[in-house]
């Protein structure tokens, strides 16, 4: 049966975008038909992300307002065969959007793909609304940081109040995924720790994502992280959060420095 | 203790307690304003009524709220009644 799966977090530039684009062609990697749907309507950029940016022809508005028909808008990734990529429209505005316009999309999406993965805009306006709103499940994208933690949790309420699932009296399975974790500054006290995140906002973990260059380089050409260097950490990290989201059972691995503890004490000092 | 030991090499402050510190406070007032469930109304009207019965309310000075704990929640009411309530209330009984 097909999934649902929001990718928000309140806050912007946390990597909803990259998450969305890593664990897409994840899934996809592991045989699942997936469709990655960008709702960052005026502001897309998962096309960039996903190297697709001079391919869009028709985009999410048009196939709310039934100028364009869903195939004529999707857009089948080159690497996967089995990755498609709905995009959001650069130029409309959002209120183009209606809650029944996007049901009946997501409907006819339910019935082509295994994953439906909507990348949310920031913010809990009506754009992150509506890309909940249909949502089974929903990844909560978090920074090891005050503000972001507190975002999430606003989202977290909204997701158990302002869904159709909610308004069914259903819950949405909720995942913390935590990204740009960094290993260093955690060991040293800087920065909020794994479980005081978790048990602060009462949600089980999906992933834990190291901060790393590797990401950067991803989508300076336009390749989703998990294909561009599968052997990095953060795609290992994505790869095992993208099989826990098919229910498997992955040993959790905190990321760790790399420099053994001699080396970080002597660094230390000469520091 | 390994927290302490690097914190006396490096001399810096962990600031990551602090962190958690602040959030905990900040969301558990957060999610009592967001999550005013209808319970709350009801509990706030109805103390409001029975109170007002005896002593005259600005009724914006009735808070009603819950905290949930782990272990324990604690349901706290918060009435800010003027100086004077009690000769109001025999007044009006004089009058009565």
């Amino acid at each position: 049966m097909a999934k649902v799966l929001v990718v928000t977090s309140g806050k912007g530039g946390v990597g909803k975008t990259t998450t969305t684009a890593a664990l897409g062609a994840a899934l996809a990697q592991s045989g699942q038909n997936v469709v990655v749907v960008d709702f960052d309507v005026g502001l897309r950029n998962l096309d960039l992300v996903m190297g697709a940016e001079r391919r869009v022809v028709f985009d999410l508005i048009n196939v709310v307002q039934g100028v364009a028909k869903l195939p004529q808008a999707l857009i089948r990734d080159k690497r996967l065969e089995n990755l498609w990529l709905l995009p959001a429209s650069q130029t409309r505005d959002k209120d183009a959007l209606t809650d029944e316009g996007v049901g009946r999309v997501i409907d006819e999406l339910r019935s082509r793909f295994d994953w439906i993965l909507c990348d949310s805009p920031a913010g809990i306006e009506r754009g992150a609304t509506l890309a909940m709103r249909f949502a089974d499940e929903a990844i909560i994208v978090t920074n090891p940081e005050v503000s972001s933690v507190r975002d999430s949790d606003r989202i977290i309420g909204m997701l158990d109040s302002k869904t159709v699932r909610a308004e069914r009296g259903e819950r949405v399975e909720k995942h913390i995924l935590i990204t740009r974790y960094d290993p260093a500054r955690a060991a040293r006290g800087e920065m909020l720790n794994i479980d005081d995140i978790l048990e602060i906002l009462a949600t089980p973990l999906l992933g834990i994502i190291p901060e790393s260059q590797d990401v950067l380089k991803a989508s300076n050409v336009g390749t989703p992280v998990t294909l561009n260097n599968a052997d990095s950490a953060p795609a290992r990290a994505y790869t095992d959060a993208s099989r826990r989201l098919m229910g498997e059972e992955v040993a959790m691995v905190v990321p760790a420095e790399r420099k053994g503890f001699m080396d970080r004490l002597l660094g230390r000092r000469a520091a | 203790m390994s927290m302490r030991l690097l914190r006396l090499f490096g001399g810096r402050e962990a600031t990551a307690p602090v962190a958690r510190e602040r959030l905990q406070i900040l969301l558990s007032h957060e999610r009592g304003l967001l999550g005013q469930s209808d319970l709350l109304v009801t509990l706030r009207e109805e103390i409001l009524a029975v109170v007002s019965k005896h002593i005259q309310l600005d009724p914006d000075k009735v808070i009603v709220k819950l905290d949930r704990g782990k272990t324990v929640s604690t349901l706290e009411v918060d009435i800010e009644v003027p100086n004077n309530f009690d000769k109001k209330v025999s007044e009006r009984r004089m009058a009565g």
